[in-house]
């Protein structure tokens, strides 16, 4: 064991430096993706394109009605994730816990996914009604689906353990990936049109009015989450430590519980189930902050959520000669292998079941 | 000035009352041994004393207020506790965990204030908890972390220690120090300190007062009295051995 004596200040040090470069990194990857894909855009066509539409017609196309609304988009869910990922492993005191691997993205699917289809039997009228509130509708879907089965991993984690909650956790989202495959099946095709492509994760299915519906419901789980992270830090020690330190336990994990599927629902509803963001994020955070204090890690866990979700869209987004890159492979590629490391080489998981 | 009036703890339901209706009161500078066998209901008593758990009957007061009826925050910044629970926490470096202990006094980010720091590292230094505290948590071992428990409890500053069998995973000299600090602390500061343990010997060689749990009944006093009239024969005796009240200590039966 090291016996480096590393003063508070140090750790500030540290996290300032990271935000730092990861504002700047947004940027460069953020510049990257407006000007770069099947039309390759030069810094003065993407000026004309911002500020003065007029000029550029098609730049101004691509940039404002495609890239923009993906980039903020992809933002804005890395965001979220990252943050729901901090929120989840403090409450279940779980280093694997996040709304994908516990099955929450799964519920917000099958939410919206039953919606959907309970609109295209429905008939024409239903579909219009969808049509236009498309918003509202997909997003409540989303919502109703992940507190539900937030509630049901709730309950389900005072029975077992660690390992065996995360395995129930991903095979809930094999099942429901499944189930909305039927349901699409027999659904219309407009119904399914709604989701297309939806398994795979991808921030390029908003639009600017989309975004409003995502930035409300996320902005509000964000400041439950700053309010409830000084209670989360005392819940590292455990319940009744937490409540002898003066933490409303009971109040704090439906607090918590629920910054997590306002933060967790929108992403789901327009970006489908994107994985792994909100799994590693957090602990690329605490390895930054060298704490694992829940406040300074949500500003870190947002950004580097938010970097990672752009960056990987950057690569699916490149001029390649066939589509084939979806989000989550990328992600895939990313964030399993730190699992895989975190299994085997982390102290609290080794050894736990 | 901490003041039990027939406190009865127990559940509600089938395990019914655990420790019968008590009333006594302790002194500021106070420091208690609870004794007793494995499942007497020494951990009842002092959740339900530390406002953990409610009451099945009766009230705690600490300087005549009721601690049942105290607001959490009020509750965290008069009793402080400390558990067998391992707790484990990757990440939490064992300063982090003191700094917890400041949670009942600080803002709604939990940030420290400079009078916060100086208090952290006064507890930190009386639990002998200075080279642990930039160590990660999770690598300490079972003493050292009961330590830095300690040392955070001493940072909540409160009327109150409540230590449940803190000095189970500890060696003799580790137990010694750690009970021989508590009593220090306890006398030098005028806190009142509750502490469990199953180290009858040595609880009657370091403290003011004992209380034995036995059979759903709390009996209280000095080492003296409870040895003069028998309860602590009664409260550990078996076939196999047996309190010698001359020595002060077990003796195996000779059969």
């Amino acid at each position: 064991m090291s016996q480096i004596v590393e003063p508070v200040f140090a750790r500030d040090h540290s996290s300032k430096i990271a935000i730092f470069l990861f504002l700047f990194s947004i940027a460069v990857v953020s510049m990257f993706t407006l000007s770069y894909g099947q039309v390759v855009l030069g810094v003065d066509r993407l000026l004309d394109a911002v500020f003065s539409p007029e000029s550029d017609p098609i730049a101004t196309q691509i940039v404002q009605d495609l890239r923009l609304p993906r980039v903020f988009t992809g933002l804005i869910a890395g965001a979220a994730l990252g943050v729901s990922g901090v929120l989840m492993q403090a409450l279940f005191r779980n280093p694997m816990a996040d709304a994908w691997s516990l099955g929450l993205l799964a519920g917000g699917q099958l939410g919206v996914a039953l919606i959907v289809t309970a609109a295209a039997f429905a008939g024409p009228a239903a579909i219009a009604f969808l049509t236009t509130f498309q918003g509202i509708g997909l997003t409540s879907g989303a919502l109703v689906g992940v507190a539900v089965f937030a509630g049901l991993m709730v309950v389900l984690s005072r029975r077992v353990g660690t390992i065996t909650l995360l395995v129930v956790g991903l095979m809930l989202g094999f099942t429901v990936q499944g189930l909305v495959s039927i349901v699409m099946h027999f659904a219309n095709r407009v119904g399914g049109r709604v989701y297309s492509g939806w398994n795979d994760g991808t921030f390029a299915a908003t639009t600017f009015d989309d975004l409003t519906f995502m930035i409300i419901p996320i902005a509000a789980g964000l400041i439950i989450a700053i309010a409830s992270a000084k209670g989360l830090s005392s819940l590292l020690l455990g319940e009744t430590y937490a409540r002898s330190l003066g933490t409303n336990v009971q109040r704090l994990r439906w607090l918590t519980l629920g910054a997590v599927v306002l933060l967790v629902a929108p992403v789901t509803a327009y970006c489908g189930p994107v994985t792994f963001i909100g799994l590693i994020v957090p602990h690329f955070a605490r390895a930054i902050a060298k704490t694992s204090q829940i406040l300074p890690l949500i500003p870190l866990a947002a950004l580097s959520g938010a970097l990672l979700a752009i960056a990987a869209d950057a690569v699916v987004h490149l001029p390649w000669e066939q589509h084939f890159l979806h989000l989550n492979t990328i992600l895939a590629v990313i964030g399993a292998p730190v699992v895989i490391a975190l299994l085997l080489f982390s102290p609290t998981m080794k050894g736990s079941t | 000035m901490l003041e039990l009036r027939d406190l009865t703890s127990g559940y509600v339901g089938t395990k019914g009352t655990v420790v019968d209706p008590v009333s006594l009161s302790l002194e500021a500078g106070d420091f208690v041994c609870v004794i007793g066998r494995n499942g007497a209901g020494k951990s009842t008593l002092m959740r339900t004393i530390s406002g953990l758990q409610p009451a099945l009957s009766g009230d705690a007061l600490l300087a005549g207020q009721s601690i049942p009826a105290m607001s959490s925050q009020e509750r965290a910044q008069s009793i402080s506790v400390v558990t067998t629970d391992r707790v484990s926490s990757p990440g939490l470096l064992a300063r982090d965990v003191i700094e917890l202990g400041r949670q009942p006094y600080t803002n709604w980010r939990g940030q420290l204030t400079n009078e916060d720091i100086s208090i952290v590292e006064e507890a930190t230094y009386q639990a002998g908890a200075v080279t642990l505290a930039p160590k990660p948590f999770d690598s300490l071992s079972d003493g050292e972390r009961q330590r830095v428990m300690i040392a955070r409890a001493l940072a909540q500053t409160s009327k109150v220690l409540v230590l449940d069998e803190i000095t189970a995973f500890l060696d003799l000299p580790g137990r010694v120090e750690i009970m021989a600090l508590l009593r220090r602390h306890a006398q030098q500061t005028g806190k009142i300190v509750l502490l469990s343990s199953h180290d009858l010997e040595l609880s009657l060689e370091l403290v003011g007062q004992l209380w034995i749990v036995h059979d759903g009944e709390l009996s209280f006093g000095s080492p003296d009295a409870l040895i003069t009239n028998g309860v602590i024969e009664q409260a550990f005796d078996n076939s196999d051995v047996s309190f010698d009240p001359s020595q002060r200590r077990f003796i195996m039966n000779s059969n």
